[in-house]
């Protein structure tokens, strides 16, 4: 017997085509790639927290998950590789009304723009990072990146990786950002909900996001399709913090943690900064 | 009751971003879907739950679920 109809109500279903440049589809990701479901989660979150357009700017560098800007009809920059947090600190701070998120590869946060990624954290400046970890170099034919999984196969790695993976959350927590989550393409709906506490957030918030390469990383590390890797990598590679707490280390082995992984209060850059303009002006007054 | 059985989903498809990756297909918990060449179609609309995994899920803005 069919669902009744009526128990499943659905509104018109989410109209992605207004946050998106006319003409500009279908985009260059592979079939199967994560980066158009985490875009849509994205723009479902930007949606719900109702910012406009106009307020809003995406900073992205080099790699697949930078494309992301020449789709999305706002203020975009597609800057240098690994430069989009130091281009995105430069928006933020001369212009601190725009809401200013920052789309980054695993590539592209953790190796070429390392540097910038820290300091960015380090100043809690108020801006979404945004870092897409597919855990390969997908747009230059499949290197292993910092995320990569030691043992997995790459095309630089191809009796296996011998280096031990970053973990960008653990990175961005260290240096200092206020907000760090992690969650997955195949979580949707999570996802969704997560990207909103981190827009909501003031402060440098960071999104770690599992998503998956099925063309290169998939090929190399025996994924038969794009499902087939993202129930491997995501569904069954990842636990929440709640089942994980309820868990020993052994039961947990080597998966991921999925969701708010911490949360802190510190000064915000911008308004620091204001306060001395502030505090200088007064005591210039004064005097 | 039996009017609102009566009523099927629509499932749009857009051919020219559809890039056949199956996720669609694989994900749908009814097997609504079927890969068509590289493309996916619309096999058994009967059995849509408008759950719209498939909308969620598509990577390429190509499918969606309309009541």
């Amino acid at each position: 017997m069919a669902v009744p109809a009526a128990k499943q109500r659905l509104s018109v279903p989410f109209d992605y085509d207004k946050y998106l440049r006319p003409g500009k589809l279908p985009h260059i990701w592979c079939p199967g790639c994560g980066h158009g479901i985490v875009l849509k989660s994205l723009l479902r979150a930007i949606d719900k927290i109702g910012w406009e357009k106009d307020n809003l700017c995406m900073v992205s560098g080099i790699g697949c998950s930078s494309r992301t800007t020449g789709y999305v009809d706002c203020n975009t920059v597609h800057s240098l590789h690994g430069r989009a947090f130091a281009f995105a600190t430069g928006i933020k701070f001369s212009k601190p009304e725009l809401n200013t998120i920052v789309i980054s590869g695993d590539g592209d946060a953790m190796a070429i723009g390392g540097n910038h990624f820290i300091h960015l954290c380090r100043r809690n400046i108020d801006i979404t990072v945004l870092v897409y970890s597919n855990a390969i170099y997908g747009m230059t034919g499949g290197q292993y990146s910092p995320t990569t999984p030691a043992g997995s196969y790459a095309t630089t790695s191809r009796y296996g990786n011998i280096e031990p993976p970053f973990d960008p959350c653990e990175m961005a927590k260290a240096a200092g950002a206020t907000f760090v989550a992690r969650s997955t393409a195949y979580h949707t709906k999570e996802l969704e909900k997560i990207l909103l506490q981190a827009l909501e957030h003031k402060g440098t918030s960071v999104v770690d996001i599992i998503d998956s390469c099925p063309i290169y990383y998939g090929r190399m590390n025996k994924f038969k399709s794009a499902s087939h890797m993202m129930n491997g990598l995501e569904k069954d590679g990842t636990i929440t913090v709640a089942q994980a707490a309820k868990l020993t280390p052994e039961e947990i082995g080597g998966r991921q943690l999925r969701g708010i992984l911490h949360q802190a209060e510190r000064p915000e850059y911008c308004e620091n900064y204001d306060n001395i303009i502030v505090k200088q002006a007064t005591a210039t007054k004064g005097a | 009751m039996a009017e609102a059985e009566k009523k099927l989903p629509r499932i749009e498809i857009d051919a020219v971003r559809c890039k056949g990756c199956s996720i669609c297909v694989d994900f749908c918990p009814t097997k609504v879907l079927i890969m068509k060449g590289t493309i996916v179609a619309v096999d058994n609309l009967a059995a849509c739950t408008r759950c719209q995994l498939c909308d969620l899920r598509c990577p390429d803005f190509a499918i969606r679920v309309f009541d």
